[in-house]
């Protein structure tokens, strides 16, 4: 068995300087550092990014695969992400992308936006059950999902059990292939053009499902030149561009909410922002919303840390090309809805990351005792110990993983102590 | 069983900037101990009502969680005004709640109902010009 999570974001021990960036920035309290670097504590790591986006010395980074991972297959079909489109701003069409990408060697291009056309019509039949419980949370971005499963457990059962675009795409780019073309299924490899690490491994460890649709993921910032100049000399052909308007938005934060029509909807991106909402919600101070669109990066996912265009720029480029249409309607056909496996096959547990011991009783004696050393720290949160605040510091004291000390103000204190005792040593010896 | 955690927050009356705090720490604490989702879902919508009365309507008071292995318990002490008739504080519509808290969105009248409905034990003790005690138990089990 795998002992280890997979994560794509990792740290390149050698350019990391120690500093505190990464460290006071992660929302999992993930990230401490221990003997001049940092360290990813792998049951907490989200796959946010964070870390990736604030480290000055790029010690952060995101694995995902390279372009020659392709010739593993035979056929190669390349699943854009929406947030693509939104890279490029002389691009006189989307299909201008999805040409280019098949000039750099994919066999065909199939847009996940055509995905996110078919999820939210699922999501939309899903709103109509009451029962569920309100906000029904969105699950397309999985850094939210995973925060849920660390922060919120008790929001779980609110996350709709719908899959997300990337891998309906997939299911249908590849039976509608083989179809065309008489090929094997097997034959045929997926590739999700990612603006996010998270996504990535969302494919390698998926979160409501056995496995991935996806065979590989390959970032926008490694395919970026050689599509850019490919793009220059593709035809545009309007034809090709089957994704709605609808699905072409769910790259721009509250994109979703729109796709799935709800009035009563409430989108928020980047994860301090969702955090905040997520606790609101925890408290039922939300009491009248329908459905909740969580983003982690700010903008949605155009402003994805695998991203070459900056968010705002994305943004409008992606609102721009999704307004084709005066009032645009999902582009689903009939029976896609029956013939592809659109909804969760396994139920999202809580990641117990965050639980100080698994006996409540020894939990409770470790929080006494974590108060205690608390009360005596400084309270600055300056993170020169290694943990992000002095309150993490003070359950890693108690969890074994530091010491008193390791707080340079309580060793300037104690050596301020101790030079008190030599200098008294040293007045007893001379008499 | 002996309660083998206790913490106090002082909530002060009118302070909605900070209002919303205590309830947050609770949360995280529990979290921390590993108090079941479901458990936590009750707490969590009772103590942000009771933190909030306590902003609206009392003259300040102090909200306490206490743990033990069987159950979560918080009390929330005000020192006043105290509540004249709690039958109608209770029923669900009846509100009370100034200007300013209604202008916020609070006021709905269903601060007292929801903590009952959430608690597994509820328990409302009040004198006017003395204060009220509320307190609540949830279940671990």
């Amino acid at each position: 068995m795998e002992t280890k999570r997979f994560h794509s974001v990792r740290l390149e021990g050698d350019k990391c300087r120690g500093c505190t960036n990464c460290l006071k920035r992660c929302p999992t309290e993930a990230i401490r550092v221990r003997g001049g670097r940092a360290h990813i504590i792998d049951e907490r790591c989200i796959d946010c990014g964070e870390c990736i986006r604030v480290c000055g010395y790029h010690a952060k980074v995101a694995v995902t695969d390279p372009l020659s991972s392709i010739s593993k297959f035979k056929y190669k079909i390349a699943l854009p992400a929406p947030s693509l489109y939104g890279q490029f701003k002389e691009l006189r069409g989307i299909s201008q992308v999805l040409n280019g990408l098949k000039q750099m060697g994919f066999d065909d291009a199939f847009e996940v936006a055509r995905g996110a056309d078919v999820v939210s019509r699922a999501i939309r039949e899903r709103l109509k059950n009451p029962d569920l419980p309100r906000p029904v949370i969105s699950s397309a971005c999985p850094a939210i999902v995973r925060l849920i499963q660390v922060r919120f457990p008790d929001l779980i059962d609110h996350i709709v059990d719908v899959r997300q675009p990337m891998e309906v795409a997939a299911m249908i780019a590849r039976r509608e292939f083989a179809r065309k073309h008489n090929v094997s299924e097997s034959d045929i490899g997926c590739f999700f053009i990612t603006p996010c690490p998270a996504k990535v491994t969302g494919i390698r460890n998926p979160i409501g499902h056995e496995k991935s649709a996806v065979d590989g993921a390959i970032s926008v910032l490694e395919i970026y030149g050689l599509l850019s100049t490919q793009i220059r000399n593709a035809p545009v052909d309007i034809t090709i561009e089957t994704a709605s308007d609808l699905g072409v938005g769910w790259a721009r934060s509250g994109g979703e909410s729109k796709a799935v029509s709800r009035e009563n909807s409430l989108a928020v991106d980047g994860i301090e922002n969702c955090i905040h909402v997520l606790e609101e919600i925890e408290d039922n101070r939300l009491r009248d919303l329908e459905f909740f669109e969580g983003a982690a990066c700010t903008g949605g996912c155009v402003g994805g840390p695998l991203n070459f265009e900056n968010n705002y720029v994305a943004r409008s480029n992606v609102r721009r090309l999704s307004s084709r249409t005066q009032e645009p309607e999902l582009n689903v056909d009939s029976g896609m809805m029956t013939k592809y496996d659109l909804y969760a096959s396994k139920s999202i547990l809580p990641n117990s990351a965050m639980k100080l011991d698994d006996d409540l009783l020894e939990a409770m004696r470790k929080m006494e005792r974590i108060e205690e050393i608390y009360k005596e720290l400084p309270g600055y949160d300056c993170g020169s110990c290694g943990s992000p605040t002095c309150r993490t510091f003070a359950e890693d004291i108690v969890q074994g993983a530091a010491t008193k000390m390791d707080c340079i103000h309580k060793m300037k204190e104690q050596l301020k102590v101790m030079a008190q005792q030599m200098v008294n040593l040293a007045q007893t010896t001379r008499e | 069983m002996a309660v083998l955690l206790e913490k106090s927050f002082p909530v002060e009356a009118g302070a909605y900037t900070t209002a919303g705090e205590a309830s947050t720490t609770i949360k995280r604490t529990l979290k921390q101990l590993g108090i079941s989702a479901d458990v936590l879902r009750h707490v969590s919508v009772a103590c942000y009502e009771v933190e909030l009365n306590l902003v609206i309507h009392s003259l300040g008071g102090t909200l306490t969680l206490l743990v033990d292995p069987e159950k979560v318990t918080l009390i929330s002490k005000d020192v006043g005004p105290g509540i004249p008739d709690i039958e109608k504080a209770m029923t669900e519509g009846f509100s009370t709640a100034n200007e300013e808290a209604r202008t916020l969105g609070f006021g709905a009248g269903m601060g007292l109902p929801n903590m009952k409905r959430n608690a597994t034990n509820f328990e409302i003790q009040s004198e006017v010009g003395v204060g009220t005690t509320i307190t609540m138990s949830f279940a671990l089990a």
